[in-house]
């Protein structure tokens, strides 16, 4: 119960930060990054490719559902024992 | 003395003449910079990639751009975009069909509007375009700049001539039968392409 909503909570905020720190992207995850260099006797611009994950706005989506699917779960979990001896 | 004048003169339109035969230009870059960029602006997403195996050969006489022809190619499989489920979605049966269609072509057939200032030479170029193999005629605003002798500044140890090709232009996406059902606020119906190449003509 409280673990998997811990569990919620810390994915909901692990894809943030790697949502932020990956620049913010707001348009669809990328796998290759594109690079531009311009060829200096012809002046065209070159265009290659660099794999690298860059998470975008389906990334963060996808991770919100799946935080608020394990919180969702959570509630139908029944609750643990209560370990507590009355004396 | 006459008969060495003769010669002389004679050498001399020989050799003007082969100066302004048209030269033959292949695109094929061994260096990997030619590109074609497409863009889709729909209201609700906007997509863009590139292509690089391009491929073909013009014929270009700078003392006569307006006789200019030839063909470039595309291979269809290098066009990329950077989410690889939308890369598979392009490549697949529904958009490009790849597998099937395996090029993209333009073949000149005649040029319009000739402007030549300096190396530049502009023009609207009409030939057929075959996308997933449906042709069409088609008229492109094509840049032509040539640099004579700049080929050895490019690829070390040759000598000639680059040709470098630019051209802006849209198409229709429901023309060339691309998932002609696709929404058009999520796919735009207009593709913008843009095609930036160089091609060589080494000296013998």
């Amino acid at each position: 119960m409280k673990p998997l909503r811990l569990l919620a909570l810390l994915v909901a905020l692990c894809a943030i930060v790697v949502w932020l720190a990956a620049g913010a992207n707001r348009g669809w995850t990328k796998t290759i990054v594109e690079t531009r260099t311009q060829d200096p006797v012809t002046g065209i611009d070159g265009i290659t490719y660099e794999k690298r994950f860059v998470p975008g706005l389906d990334f963060l989506g996808a991770s919100m559902i799946g935080a608020a699917l394990l919180a969702g779960v959570s509630l139908f979990l029944p609750a643990p024992p209560n370990n507590k001896i009355n004396t | 003395m006459k008969k060495t004048l003769l010669l002389s003169l004679g050498l001399l339109a020989v050799a003007s003449v082969a100066s302004a035969a048209p030269q033959v230009f292949d695109f094929k870059d061994p260096k990997g910079v030619n590109n074609a960029v497409f863009k889709l602006d729909a209201p609700l997403e906007a997509i863009t990639g590139s292509a690089n195996g391009i491929s073909g050969s013009i014929s270009f006489d700078p003392e006569n751009p307006g006789a200019t022809t030839g063909k470039i190619v595309i291979a269809a499989a290098s066009l990329i975009v950077p989410n690889p489920i939308m890369k598979d979605h392009l490549q697949g049966e529904q958009w490009m069909n790849v597998a099937k269609h395996k090029e993209i072509t333009f073949e000149a057939k005649s040029l319009s509007n000739v402007k030549t200032s300096g190396y530049t030479t502009s023009a609207s170029v009409t030939g057929t375009l075959t996308i997933k193999g449906v042709a069409k005629e088609t008229t492109i605003p094509v840049r032509f700049t040539y640099l004579k002798d700049k080929l050895g500044q490019r690829v070390p140890n040759m000598k000639g001539d680059l040709l470098v090709l630019r051209a802006n232009f849209q198409i229709k996406r429901t023309d060339f039968d691309i998932n002609p059902k696709a929404p058009q606020d999520k796919a735009s119906d207009t593709i913008d392409l843009a095609l930036s190449i160089a091609g060589a003509a080494p000296t013998k």
